[in-house]
């Protein structure tokens, strides 16, 4: 228990690092309407973290988080827009696709970087097919969820409090979420006391391809129309709100919250450039520095840990 | 435990049993003609030397591996399912010195893993209670707590969660437990609980498989000694039949060989010291020293920080100061894609190429005259490295180090699964090499290995517990240093 | 312990006995296509092998940079292939100013861009101890910055005769595809008959093993990377010289590209194991089947999911059950 801590202490330093340091340059964000713009996105990302995070759970890397949402995105905004039924089945086949690709990766033993990376590139395409240039709508039901008002903090900071809070009972909590960490932890373990890591390894890619499926429905809630490469970003962003949020490569070592938390520091570092008036060429590149930054710390926070 | 009331003879049907158990790997006969009968209330000690079959007999028993001839009868159920289910319908369960945990979970979540058909309401609250009892049972007084994760607990304590969940309360009760070298890494004290608590099982009915190389520990528990001789179940009768050196007498007793080493060894002369680590490990150059002790007591960890001390990541040697010779082939050794050529002359590269090129042609000799001075089997040495026999594939470790120049040769348990022919030929090829000057580090975990050494370093928990020359290189004096606390607690 | 190293050589390996050359597929695949695509559209098969030619030695350069990186085995790839080759473009460019002079001067400019970036790549795997994805990913998005702030969104001309240069051809065959086959000959004498081959194989095989084999781990990873940064830097060089100047997007498909060609031309992706010339056949082959669904007049979306599939299809029949474990 006390190292999970220690490995939730990093995170949540960043964060609120990164918030005194916006505050300071913009008293004026210290407010439900400022915070609600800071966070403007923070849904979504949290929604895709959580997708890498259920792959990584299982010592695997998905490089099509990014595609993926975008392709989820396109769907919402036509056909779940037009032809509901139509919309949600597309969307539960994707998810079926995700899950099949996990029982694949297991059954032939493939490397899971190659095989997404050239899902991405079937997910980029769907996308293109289904919307060759921005546009679509997004649904009503959507763009009012996402537009909710909740009293005092905005929903940019509620709600993924409560998704990394669900995540939590299930992957912290239950027993499901408890096995699929062993998948992780110890793949022969797993094998030997008679689990299918097939069945494991599936579920754990179905459960990110459902919150790819969220991640891009809220983002179409939010930005009301797509188009193919609205997400492209989140690869590295799911890939870096993990790691940030303390989980590990390897091991099964993963955190609901820390990984959200990740997200929402990420999401914060990108208004936090703005906010410093950084020429827009750089913004890529700060991301990038912050990335290597977090983990150069990191590093050095592990050690000390190690000698502790 | 206290339910499991069955009480010896009450239920006489046995937990399972073998008839004929043959069980090969290709051309390895791991296990030959084995028949062994394990009823309730017994504690079956299992006895022999490394590669004796012992593993192999203990993964028949829990159905992870199928045998390739014979029965294998588990009590009340029809052989119809695979034996893994069998095995776990029947209540078996084992423990390896692998460890089978998740580190990434806590201590009752582990205890999900294998109890698949737990209650799934407020499963936490029962995984807890039943952790915490079964730790309270095997262990009283331990201090670990059913919610620490794993991987922040020492080895010694994710050894005791092992154990205590193989003996834990779960679906079915456990009938027969297989306990593989259960106390190489706990203490005194944590393993006379251990070797109480398997007494009070098998009083009460159960059955227990305890695999151990501590002669005290089996004539503690034990009602029944199996011994196993290459493959082979050379006895098995109650423990009151044996004496300590009956049984060391029927693993198999290597002796007189060692003497007459011994005298020849002893009276060379050495030269200066070129060796010397920081834990007092040190060797002088034509000096074959020994590391000795029991498996896993840090001499493994000791050769590797020296050969890593001394070898380059930088800067390729033409030189090198120091080679090494694998034991776990498939972990540090053996370079799966190639073929025996290249796996033999992946280390002196840069001695006999002039330049960047390998000077194909000084390969071809080097290997095969290294083909024919360790004889390697092969027709054809671009064969596959794999289609080699173990003992081949070692002996092309052993090529692949001795062709180099080196001075030092490091050799972390090199004899793992090499027949005796092979290895008379090496010990050979040592003694000639080290009469030459060069100066060699063995780890082995074999008795009649390290009586082949000048010098002997005794492990003990990953420090050097005694250092023996000449004479004093004795079976006892070795066994007396590496047992040492266990020896006076009892 | 012995029980499992008996078991791993009683499997024998049946699909290397039968595929002895796994870079045929390639070359067969490339055939097929190019037939297919030559008789649909009718067009002159000499100027489309011409073509396939050109573009596939783009392919191919960055393809051998990044074959050797995956030769060293699982968790490395190199992402950062795409922003080097246009930071390495639009410096070049930039310092030559299309002047004819600067030309060789330009070149060592944009090899200088790749060592950088190679070492720093190799800095953050080795000292921060990153997993190669996430460290050449990461400062990917350094280079590319670096390259928006020195592009500033203009097209940079290349100096005229560097263009007819990169245009040409010689005997029928492209300059380009000269310098992707001269390449392509050095990596195959480096892998096959050098030392520092047999180390990055040994590598790629079992790394500790390599390590207590005496191989300098350290010094050859760091030779791969830099490597791999240098063949991007190159091919981003002759693709702007190539298509008239450089853009912050020529790198974008050479991301999977890279990886595609090596995974396609018979290179196990689980490391230890190259293949040279299948790296020329893949990048063939993913030429001509673009251009064949082009000329079925097929789409963007269309040819991107054909790629994907194709990808992931390789990879699962070039597997073997177990290997990653």
């Amino acid at each position: 228990m006390t190292s999970d801590r220690l490995r939730l202490l990093l995170p949540m330093m960043s964060l609120a690092v990164l918030l005194g340091a916006v505050f300071y340059l913009q008293p004026r964000a210290m407010s439900y309407f400022g915070l609600n713009l800071l966070f403007n996105l923070a849904i979504p990302v949290a929604l895709a973290t959580i997708a890498q995070m259920m792959i990584i759970m299982v010592n695997d890397i998905d490089l099509s988080v990014g595609t993926f949402v975008s392709f989820c995105a396109c769907v919402t905004a036509t056909f779940v827009h037009d032809t509901p039924l139509l919309g949600y089945a597309i969307l539960a086949t994707a998810i079926l696709a995700y899950a099949a690709l996990g029982a694949l990766i297991q059954l032939r033993g493939l490397p899971a970087i190659v095989v997404t990376l050239g899902m991405s590139f079937v997910w980029g395409g769907l996308a293109v097919l289904i919307l060759p240039s921005p546009g679509g709508a997004s649904p009503e039901w959507l763009k009012t969820l996402m537009g909710l008002k909740t009293p005092l903090i905005p929903i940019a900071v509620i709600a993924p409090l409560v998704i990394a809070l669900v995540v939590h009972l299930l992957i912290k909590r239950s027993w499901v979420g408890v096995i699929l960490q062993g998948v992780g932890g110890n793949e022969r373990a797993m094998e030997r006391a008679g689990w299918s890591v097939v069945r494991l390894r599936a579920a754990a890619y179905g459960l990110a391809g459902l919150f790819g499926v969220l991640a891009g429905m809220c983002l179409v809630g939010l930005t009301t129309a797509a188009d193919a490469n609205i997400a492209l970003r989140y690869t590295l962003l799911s890939i870096a709100g993990v790691i940030l949020g303390g989980g590990e490569f390897v091991g099964g070592r993963i955190s609901p919250f820390g990984a959200v938390i990740g997200a929402l520091t990420l999401t914060l570092a990108a208004s936090f450039l703005s906010f410093l008036r950084l020429s827009p060429d750089w913004q890529i590149g700060a991301q990038g520095a912050i990335l290597i930054l977090v983990l150069a710390v990191r590093l050095l926070f592990l050690r000390k840990e190690a000698a502790a | 435990m206290d339910d499991t009331e069955i009480g010896p003879g009450a239920d006489p049907a046995p937990v399972v049993t073998l008839e004929q158990v043959h069980m090969s790997f290709g051309p390895v006969h791991a296990l030959q003609a084995a028949s062994l009968m394990i009823s309730p209330g017994v504690c079956i000690g299992l006895v022999g030397h490394n590669g004796a079959g012992k593993s192999t007999l203990a993964n028949v028993i829990n159905g992870r591996l199928a045998q390739t001839q014979g029965q294998v009868q588990y009590r009340g159920e029809d052989p119809v399912q695979r034996n893994s289910q069998n095995a776990h319908n029947a209540g078996v369960r084992s423990v390896f010195q692998e460890l089978s945990l998740c580190p990434n979970l806590t201590v009752l979540e582990n205890l999900r893993i294998p109890y698949r058909t737990m209650p799934r309401r407020s499963w936490r609250r029962v995984a807890r209670q039943k952790m915490q009892d079964a730790l309270d049972l095997v262990f009283p007084g331990h201090s670990i707590r059913p919610r620490a994760t794993v991987g922040d607990l020492t080895i010694a304590e994710r050894q005791m969660v092992e154990i205590a969940i193989a003996f834990a309360d779960r679906d079915r009760e456990p009938s027969l437990v297989i306990l593989d070298e259960p106390t190489s890494s706990l203490d005194a004290a944590i393993a006379q609980q251990l070797l109480d608590h398997i007494k009070r099982f098998c009083s009460a009915g159960g059955a227990v498989l305890f695999i151990s190389h501590m002669m005290g520990e089996i004539f503690e528990v034990s009602t029944r000694i199996v011994v196993m001789k290459d493959g082979k179940i050379v006895e098995d009768q109650a423990a009151q039949a044996f004496t300590r050196s009956s049984i060391v007498d029927a693993m198999g007793h290597v002796a007189p060989e060692a003497d007459t080493a011994d005298n020849g060894l002893s009276r060379r002369e050495f030269g200066p010291e070129i060796v010397r680590a920081a834990n007092g490990l040190n060797a002088r150059a034509g000096e074959i020293v020994g590391l000795a002790g029991l498996a896993g007591h840090g001499q493994a960890e000791a050769l590797a920080r020296l050969f890593f001390d001394h070898a380059p990541k930088w800067k390729p040697a033409r030189e090198p100061e120091v080679v090494f010779v694998a034991g776990d082939r498939a972990r540090d050794g053996v370079m799966p894609l190639w073929s025996i050529l290249r796996n033999l002359s992946l280390t002196t590269l840069p001695e006999f190429s002039p330049r960047v090129m390998v000077d194909r042609g000084r390969e071809a000799n080097l290997v095969q005259s290294w083909k024919e001075k360790i004889g390697i089997r092969t027709e054809n040495l671009l064969n596959p490295i794999l289609s080699l026999s173990g003992g081949n594939q070692q002996k092309v470790l052993f090529a692949r180090a001795l062709a180099s120049t080196a001075p030092v040769v490091v050799m972390d348990d090199p004899m793992r699964g090499v027949d005796v022919g092979t290895k008379k030929d090496v010990y050979q090829m040592i003694r000639d090499e080290a009469a030459h000057g060069r100066c060699f580090l063995w780890y082995s975990t074999e008795t009649d290995e390290i009586l082949e050494c000048d010098r002997v370093f005794v492990f003990r928990a990953g420090q050097i517990a005694a250092e023996l020359t000449g004479d004093e290189i004795t079976e006892e004096s070795i066994l007396h240093a590496s047992f040492e606390m266990q020896e006076a607690a009892e | 312990m012995t029980d499992k190293t008996v078991l791993t050589q009683a499997r024998p390996n049946p699909a290397r006995t039968v595929l002895q050359k796994p870079w045929l597929w390639a070359y067969l695949a490339a055939t097929l296509t190019f037939a297919a695509t030559s008789m649909i559209a009718g067009s002159d098969a000499g100027s489309l092998f011409y073509a396939a030619l050109t573009f596939a030695s783009f392919s191919a350069i960055v393809g051998i940079g990044q074959m050797l990186v995956i030769t060293l085995g699982p968790g490395n790839i190199d992402l950062s292939i795409p922003a080097t080759m246009t930071l390495a473009a639009t410096l070049a460019l930039k310092f030559m100013d299309t002047q004819t002079a600067l030309i060789l001067p330009g070149l060592l400019v944009a090899i200088g861009v790749g060592i950088g970036c190679g070492l720093v790549n190799f800095i953050l795997i080795l000292l921060l101890r990153i997993p190669p994805i996430i460290a050449t990913l990461s400062a990917s998005f350094l280079y590319q910055s670096l390259a928006i702030w020195s592009n500033r969104g203009l097209r940079i001309k290349p100096p005229e005769s560097l263009a007819e240069f990169a245009t040409g051809g010689a005997l029928g065959i492209p300059n380009v595809a000269l310098a992707g086959i001269i390449l392509a000959t050095g990596a195959w004498v480096l892998l096959e008959r050098s030392i520092a081959g047999r180390w990055i194989s040994a590598i790629g095989q079992n790394l500790r093993a390599a390590r207590l084999s005496g191989v300098p781990v350290n010094a050859v990873r760091f030779g791969i990377y830099v490597n791999s940064a240098v063949c991007a830097a190159l091919t981003g060089f002759l693709l702007a010289s190539f298509s008239g100047g450089a853009n912050l997007n020529m790198g974008t498909e050479y991301m999977l590209m890279s990886i595609a060609v090596v995974v396609i031309g018979g290179s196990s992706i689980g490391g230890g194991n190259s293949n040279v010339p299948g790296i020329w056949g893949a990048a063939l082959f993913m030429f001509l089947i673009v251009s064949m669904l082009n000329s079925y007049g097929l789409g963007a979306g269309i040819r991107l999911i054909l790629t994907g599939l194709v990808i992931v299809g390789v990879v699962t029949l070039a597997s073997r059950k177990g290997y990653d474990a």
